[in-house]
């Protein structure tokens, strides 16, 4: 009797997840499509989109280029060195070329911008959730969706492929100063090896992912900031959980993404 | 004039609102009463849709009210304030004068947040300053001065007086009681502060357990023979209320 009872608790425990993962989910496909339902519709609000694209995009410029270009650094040393094992030094301009536009390019900066402007889109919008400055929007007859959510959605999706665009210059740019200056690449042969390799595809398909990325981090962002509860606490859990959950679709959506752009 | 019809309204197992029945007449100020977590809040977030009543009716001069067209002609002073951080003071006032197809200009925006801010007893060059530079008691005058921006028919105040020292709360008041006048507004103002109450209300509505348990005009409240009123208004440990201890 006592087994049939804790087996019981279990399976309910466990239903109990299920249902409220599924609540979960449900709750934000309605707020994504609310969203993306309000982008169509006016009022529009134009200075609040370039506020958010000033915001979104061009500050984060200094830590996407950062990171891309250490990276871009890192992966030529660590292609030379594995190249090396079977004489093939010569493929390290293409491959950092191929693999910071397709791959590293896109997803970190998307991790990046996620951890950047995510964290504080949540924050933002959570703060505003507990000190009622959501519900004075609604009693000033301004639609809480369309006057902050609508802005950062279309400002992320759209600045992310820019952002990646100029980080896969700067990252490809790491892995020539390291090619040229520590590995003892020719210069001319380096950017002609990356240039000649490289598909127009690869650079879309980079830009298309960016798009993406941008879209889930300003949807968790603004998500996870409306469902915000209980004071300061409620703005950190908020703010993590955005964070969290964008950077797992990120790296989810990017395998997807890849699947279908580059089918095996 | 506003009406609610049985309004009830429940948080998982929790029954905040069990069939609450009120009417505020055109031009009236009625003030909801009520201990913490009576739903007085959740009340009015109901008449705003902000919150969606279980069941009930709320109808406006008679007719089941539309929301959007109800909050074109509606202010509400917010209990801590709720003004915008990234806005500056003039930018709050006249927000939803610069939303909108028909907006006023920069200059104009600043003109109306100027003559409000004088209206509250607060000085132009307020006007540039932004919310967090701004003492507790100024952000509930810049409230008060974005509440009625518009000349709103109705306005609404939550908890006005709460965190403020008593005389500044006592200018609040006198405040909200000349401005509702001279407007001839229709009010609802919630709160827990007695005097508030009585610089306030033409008629008080007492909330508990849910439902309406005591209205009345404002002047009856102190010989109403209610127990539950009487011990609230008095402020007693002892009664019908159960007290947390």
């Amino acid at each position: 009797m006592q087994v049939i009872l804790i087996i019981n608790g279990f399976l309910a425990s466990i239903g109990r997840s299920v249902l409220a993962l599924l609540a979960s989910i449900g709750r934000l496909v309605v707020f994504m499509a609310d969203s993306i339902s309000h982008i169509f519709r006016p009022p529009f609000y134009p200075v609040e989109f370039l506020q958010q694209l000033l915001r979104i995009g061009y500050f984060s410029l200094p830590v996407v280029g950062l990171t891309t270009l250490f990276t871009g650094g890192a992966l030529a040393l660590q292609i030379y060195a594995g190249g090396a094992r079977f004489n093939a030094e010569s493929v390290v301009p293409s491959i950092v070329a191929i693999g910071m536009v397709r791959e590293l390019g896109p997803v970190l900066a998307g991790l990046m911008v996620a951890g950047r402007v995510g964290a504080s889109i949540a924050a933002e919008i959570g703060t505003m959730r507990v000190t009622e400055q959501i519900d004075a929007l609604t009693t000033l007859s301004t639609n809480p969706i369309k006057y902050l959510v609508v802005p950062r959605i279309l400002a992320a999706t759209l600045a992310m492929p820019v952002l990646v665009l100029i980080g896969d210059i700067i990252g490809v740019m790491g892995g020539y100063l390291v090619g040229v200056y520590r590995l003892d690449f020719n210069s001319a042969a380096y950017i002609s090896n990356s240039v000649d390799f490289l598909e127009r595809g690869d650079v879309t398909s980079g830009l298309i992912k960016a798009a993406v990325f941008g879209f889930i981090v300003a949807v968790m962002g603004c998500y996870n900031g409306f469902r915000s509860e209980r004071g300061a606490q409620g703005v950190g859990q908020a703010t993590t959980n955005a964070v969290v959950s964008a950077s797992i679709l990120i790296l989810a959506s990017n395998y997807l993404l890849t699947e279908l752009l580059f089918p095996a | 004039m506003i009406e609610l019809c049985g309004i009830t309204k429940a948080f998982g197992k929790n029954q905040v609102l069990q069939g609450v029945d009120l009417l505020v007449s055109k031009g009236e100020s009625l003030v909801v009463i009520g201990g913490s977590g009576t739903g007085k809040s959740v009340l009015l977030k109901c008449i705003l849709g902000i919150v969606t009543a279980d069941s009930g009716d709320i109808l406006l001069n008679g007719t089941p009210m539309d929301r959007d067209a109800f909050l074109q002609d509606f202010g509400m002073l917010f209990q801590g304030g709720a003004l915008f951080d990234s806005l500056p003071v003039w930018h709050n006032i006249a927000f939803r004068q610069r939303q909108g197809k028909v907006r006023l200009t920069k200059l104009q925006a600043i003109e109306l947040a100027v003559e409000k801010l004088r209206r509250v007893g607060l000085k132009p060059e307020t006007a540039f300053l932004h919310p967090a530079e701004l003492s507790g008691g100024m952000q509930k005058r810049v409230g008060l001065a974005r509440a009625i921006a518009s000349d709103p028919s109705v306005i609404f105040f939550d908890e006005p007086t709460t965190g403020l020292d008593p005389i500044m709360a006592g200018v609040i008041n006198e405040l909200i009681r000349e401005i509702v006048v001279e407007m001839g507004a229709t009010s609802i103002t919630i709160t827990h502060d007695m005097s508030s109450v009585r610089a306030i209300a033409d008629t008080v509505a007492m909330l508990h357990d849910g439902k309406v348990r005591w209205q009345g005009k404002a002047a009856d409240i102190d010989t109403s023979s209610d127990p539950y009123l009487d011990q609230f208004i008095n402020g007693r440990a002892d009664g019908p209320i159960e007290g947390v201890r």
